[in-house]
């Protein structure tokens, strides 16, 4: 069961990072390149001999696999296939410090180089997932509130028994609250290019400068990886329908095809997104970050006020 | 000689740890002279809070005593201080009388106050004067409550008085609270009263600090912990949800000002501000808990906070010890003039790295256990019927996610700054490791984070029948199998060494899996890419300022900065610029609006008081004769 | 445009056929190839269909795609540009600047050509050369067909 989530996280992470790429060209009137294009370039910067830095540390060599650990072990946690997953204690918090785990190494190996753009990049990029964190515990407390519990799959188990909760106003705060913290952390649009070459422009790019061959495959991946975990956090936890409770191979299944399903719809929506909107300048970020905390906010006084 | 009163306290250290940990386990005992000393006489007393506090001093002055051997053994200036420091702080939780309590307290107090000023500079002049000022301050506070409450019960031994305390109506008991717990609440360091604390604890010597940081700020939370749970009854709502406001207030701007800090020994007092804020939101959530009859929260809250001041304990003497050796081999506290240090010194960094991975809570280490368990007593607040405590309850909440994410980018500044990429200066560049007592030292205290975090539920069940003896009637945190912590039947559970034994075999994984598929290649040694420049020296990486930036900006409501931009130019043309110097310093609120002021009022009554010493010995034998007259008045 | 030995376009079809990282390097063009460059980019032309992809860093690369005849003051950067780059990489010079100096070659300024700097695997010839012949180029370069 645990190796099924890894492969299913590991493996799905570059399709849906391909797919959205493929569709971001395709609405900007571009073929784009092929789907699976992520694949052929993880295997490629598999065989390259990497050059690393003569002014980094173990830090910087290390980053690359404590990325893989902590997506993996999130990865793990996460009810991506049912509502029971391989470390079925875990609640969001310890999801969600694993990847500030993930993002304090990437942060410290952005220094490690000794060039001005790592550190600008660690700077940004602690500074956004700091003011993120209140946002997501708070939308956390009040999916906790409605289902009693931190636990994920207890959330998942707990509100799948309630139809009527796509249409809890509190729920959708949440989700919208939830929905800018993924584009914060996972460094997409509005707040941060994926694809851009101005080194001012960057937030995670500018931390992965330095890093090639497996070392850069490693980053890539796990940076998919983290935004499939998000996606599916939001796919969810949020919409719970689908998600199978018990583990049977058919359950498993139909739960992958509700998955698979629900994160299209999720990337449809990312894709025309971070097509429409431009880039946030760096210091609208946090404005960004507190409007979505106000919306968390407001989810939390609307679970207690409709108690 | 002086090495000898190390190694004594090494001994004294262990001794206490031992005495504390039988006491903590439940061997409680007490024993008492009252004809030593006038007014109650010396009575100690061991039960299983105090015998926490004692096993906490003993084991911490363990691994900074085995430090100080290798940092101050050379020197004789400074050793009787530490063991009057170390035996007076062994001896203040288990006071069990308000004469003993003073005594140990004011030996703990000047001993410190002479390590504080022991480098004789300007800066530890200063220092040790605030902090000798704010801590008699802080006396005069509780020991007028501890003598209130000993006039209302008519006993000073501190058993006595829950008992009456408890039939006194709610003004009487609130007015002793403030009192008490003001008084505790400067030693803690709680802001507005913690400016003491970022001057004093960088002016002491490193292992002095670690042990103010790490165990005497205890001390003051140990008292106000006595004070609200256990000496003067049933706590009202109002006392949890002032300390929960003021432990949110104090650990967002702990790690605020932390984060614009340059100076990595105040860095980290600025952060010992931050996680004293954070185990007062727990104590507060135990205290409104309780008040409103949700005794199970009560206790996960209490076991939140003690588990937080253990971990404190740990990690905060680990970071100073490690701060410690930098800043001897390098001769500076700037982090602006360090660098590179990870080559140099590869063991005091890989203390500091786990010392600052454990502060920022990132699993798997005893940080994240904490302040998980913190979480998860709060986010129960929901069992609560007031909604206003509901909106006090949520603020905390965020201001906790908050300093979390704050934490972890200043302890990214703090390692990255200092030990990484290149010297910024000649001294860091020539610094040298430390000699092996410290380097022992500073072991010791990693060693024991690592073991606070794996053995979690090993410590929640070491805490839980310590905080029941505070918040009777609750089990609502409970350990399964010696692995697994759960939270208010199955709110909320954590294994920590799976989540341990996961990412050790998670990081492994692709690193055996790409050696077993040979695709491995050595990696080739380059310089760092700077867009095809033609040298990289320290002056092109990013610096603590910069770095800070952002924050400076979003938070410069609280900072209010003050940016000074001086360019000296050729004297021959002003378009040719030779040096620019750019500081962005904040300034402190605090200070600015509550000491300045308060020190000008001081200052002016003091200035119209003085008219009455005139001088003339006439006007002194009038007002002999006015005070006469009254008295014979008035009586 | 020249080809590459036999064996090395082997080499290269196998590991790049279909997944290459092209840093453009400018080592003192007249900007002229830039902006045929950076049409390749666009809607029309659309080198990312074929698995190309324009990276910042030459770490991230695979292929370094220089234009201009090579000047004294970028001989240098240039020079740090391919060590920066890992193994195994090409380096493709697009114009005729890039092959011998073009119209700026026996400059005092130029120190003539790619070649004199860093080996060179395919050259695309050109004042500037056309998008087109660039990706014909380029795609040539990988041995596939367009």
């Amino acid at each position: 069961m645990a190796l099924l989530h890894v492969i299913v996280v590991g493996a799905g992470a570059p399709l849906l990072v391909g797919s959205l790429r493929t569709l971001k060209a395709r609405l900007t009137g571009r073929r784009g390149a092929p789907v699976w294009q992520p694949y052929l370039d993880l295997r490629k910067l598999f065989g390259k001999t990497p050059v690393v830095s003569v002014t980094t540390s173990w830090v910087f060599r290390a980053t690359p696999y404590v990325l893989a650990a902590t997506t993996v072990v999130a990865a793990l946690a996460a009810p991506v296939l049912s509502s029971r997953p391989p470390l079925g204690f875990a609640g969001i918090i310890l999801v969600m410090y694993l990847f500030l785990l993930g993002t304090f190494f990437l942060a410290l190996a952005g220094l490690d180089a000794g060039s001005a753009f790592g550190g600008m990049g660690s700077s940004r990029a602690v500074a956004v997932a700091a003011l993120a964190e209140p946002t997501v515990i708070l939308a956390v407390f009040a999916l906790s509130l409605q289902a009693s519990t931190t636990n994920l799959g207890g959330v998942v188990e707990r509100l799948a028994g309630d139809p009527q909760l796509a249409l809890n106003p509190a729920h959708l705060l949440a989700f919208a609250a939830f929905f800018i913290v993924m584009l914060a952390e996972a460094g997409r649009l509005p707040v941060d290019n994926p694809a851009t070459h101005l080194e001012l422009t960057m937030i995670h790019e500018a931390m992965v400068l330095e890093y090639s061959g497996r070392y850069l495959a490693l980053v890539e991946w796990t940076s998919a990886m983290k935004l499939l975990l998000f996606l599916t956090l939001l796919a969810n936890l949020f919409f719970p329908w689908g998600v199978p409770h018990v583990r049977t191979p058919v359950a498993i299944l139909l739960g992958t095809a509700a998955l698979v399903g629900k994160l299209a719809v999720l990337t449809t929506a990312l894709a025309v997104l971070e097509t429409s909107i431009a880039k946030l300048r760096l210091f609208r970020v946090p404005e960004l970050l507190a409007g979505s905390f106000a919306l968390a906010l407001l989810s939390v006084t609307a679970v207690f006020l409709l108690r | 000689m002086a090495l000898a009163g190390y190694v004594l306290a090494i001994l004294l250290g262990a001794g206490g740890a031992a005495v504390g940990g039988a006491g903590m386990l439940g061997h409680v005992w007490h024993v008492s002279w009252p004809w030593l000393v006038p007014l109650g006489g010396l009575a100690l007393e061991m039960d299983r809070l105090g015998g926490l506090f004692v096993a906490l001093v003993g084991a911490t002055s363990v691994p900074v005593s085995i430090y100080a051997v290798g940092y101050a053994g050379r020197e004789r200036r400074g050793v009787l201080a530490y063991l009057v420091f170390v035996a007076a702080m062994l001896l203040v939780p288990v006071a069990a009388n308000t004469m003993t309590f003073a005594i140990a307290w004011e030996l703990m107090s000047l001993a410190s106050y002479l390590m504080v000023v022991q480098h004789r500079t300007r800066e530890s002049a200063h220092a040790g004067w605030v902090y000798a000022v704010m801590t008699h301050a802080a006396l005069a506070c509780w020991l007028a409550g501890m003598l209130l409450v000993g006039a209302w019960t008519g006993s000073a031994r501190f058993a006595d008085w829950a008992a009456p305390m408890s039939a006194l109506d709610a003004g009487a008991r609130s007015l002793a609270w403030a009192l008490l717990a003001a008084g505790f609440l400067v030693k803690a360091g709680a802001v507005p009263a913690h400016v003491w604390l970022p001057l004093a604890h960088p002016a002491a010597p490193s292992h002095v600090s670690a042990l103010m940081s790490g165990v005497m700020l205890k001390l003051g939370v140990y008292g106000v912990v006595r004070a609200s749970f256990t000496w003067l009854g049933p706590a009202p709502v109002w006392w949890g949800a002032t300390l929960l406001l003021l432990g949110a207030v104090a650990a967002v701007s702990g790690v605020l000002y932390a984060l614009a800090d340059r100076d990595l020994k105040r860095l980290l007092a600025y952060s010992s501000v931050e996680n004293v804020g954070i185990v007062l939101i727990g104590v507060g959530a135990a205290l409104a808990f309780q008040a409103s009859a949700a005794g199970p929260l009560a206790l996960v809250a209490l076991v939140a906070a003690l588990y937080h001041v253990v971990n404190h304990a740990a990690f905060k003497s680990l970071l100073f010890m490690a701060a410690g050796g930098v800043v001897r081999a390098t001769g500076t506290r700037d982090l602006e003039a360090m660098g590179g240090l990870v080559h140099r010194m590869p063991w005091t960094a890989a203390a500091f790295f786990l010392g600052a991975a454990a502060i920022a809570a990132l699993p798997p280490l005893n940080g994240f256990v904490s302040e998980w368990l913190m979480f998860q007593a709060l986010l129960q607040n929901v069992r609560l019927p007031m909604p206003a405590l509901n909106l006090v309850f949520t603020v905390a909440i965020a201001a906790l996610a908050l300093t979390g994410g704050l934490a972890v980018a200043c302890f990214v500044k703090a390692y990255g700054i200092a030990f990484l990429a290149l010297p910024r200066t000649e001294s860091a560049a020539s610094a040298r490791e430390m000699p092996g007592s410290m380097r022992l030292g500073m072991a010791v205290a990693a060693l024991a984070c690592v073991a606070l975090a794996v053995g979690a539920a090993g410590v929640v069940a070491t805490l839980a029948p310590i905080a029941e003896t505070l918040v009777p009637d609750a089990a609502s945190v409970s350990t399964r199998g010696g692995l697994t912590v759960d939270v208010s039947s199955g709110f909320a559970t954590l294994s920590m060494p799976a989540v341990a034994i996961a990412l050790v075999g998670a990081f492994l994984l692709p690193l055996l899996g790409l050696t077993l598929a040979r695709a491995r290649p050595s990696p080739r040694r380059y310089e760092t890419w700077g867009c095809g420049r033609l040298l990289q020296t320290a002056r092109m990486e990013y610096t603590a300022t910069a770095f800070a930036n952002p924050f400076t900006r979003v938070f410069d409501f609280v900072y209010r900065p003050v940016a000074r931009l001086d360019i000296d130019a050729h004297p021959d043309s002003r378009f040719f610029v030779q040096r620019i110097a750019y500081d962005n310093a904040p300034r402190f609120v605090v200070d600015e609006w509550l000491y300045r002021p308060a020190g000008r009022a001081l200052r002016a009554l003091a200035r119209r008081a003085a008219a009455i010493q005139s001088g003339s010995p006439n006007r002194y034998l009038a007002y002999v004769l006015a005070a006469l007259l009254l008295l014979l008045v008035l009586t | 445009m020249e080809r590459l030995g036999a064996q090395l376009a082997r080499q290269v079809r196998a590991r790049f056929g279909r997944s290459l990282h092209i840093r453009q390097v400018d080592a003192g063009s007249c900007n002229g190839c830039e902006l045929e460059i950076t049409g390749l980019t666009g809607p029309h032309y659309d080198l990312e269909r074929f698995g190309l992809h324009f990276v910042a860093s030459p770490r991230h690369a695979d292929c370094l795609l220089v234009t201009g005849p090579v000047t004294r003051n970028m001989a240098e950067a240039l020079r740090h540009t391919y060590n920066a780059t890992p193994d195994p990489k090409l380096v493709i010079a697009a114009g005729d600047c890039a092959g011998d100096g073009g119209i700026f070659a026996g400059s005092y300024a130029v120190v003539g050509g790619v070649s004199a700097i860093v080996p060179v695997d395919a050259l695309i010839r050109g004042c500037p050369p056309s998008p087109a012949r660039l990706l014909a180029g380029l795609l040539d370069a990988l041995g596939r067909r367009r």
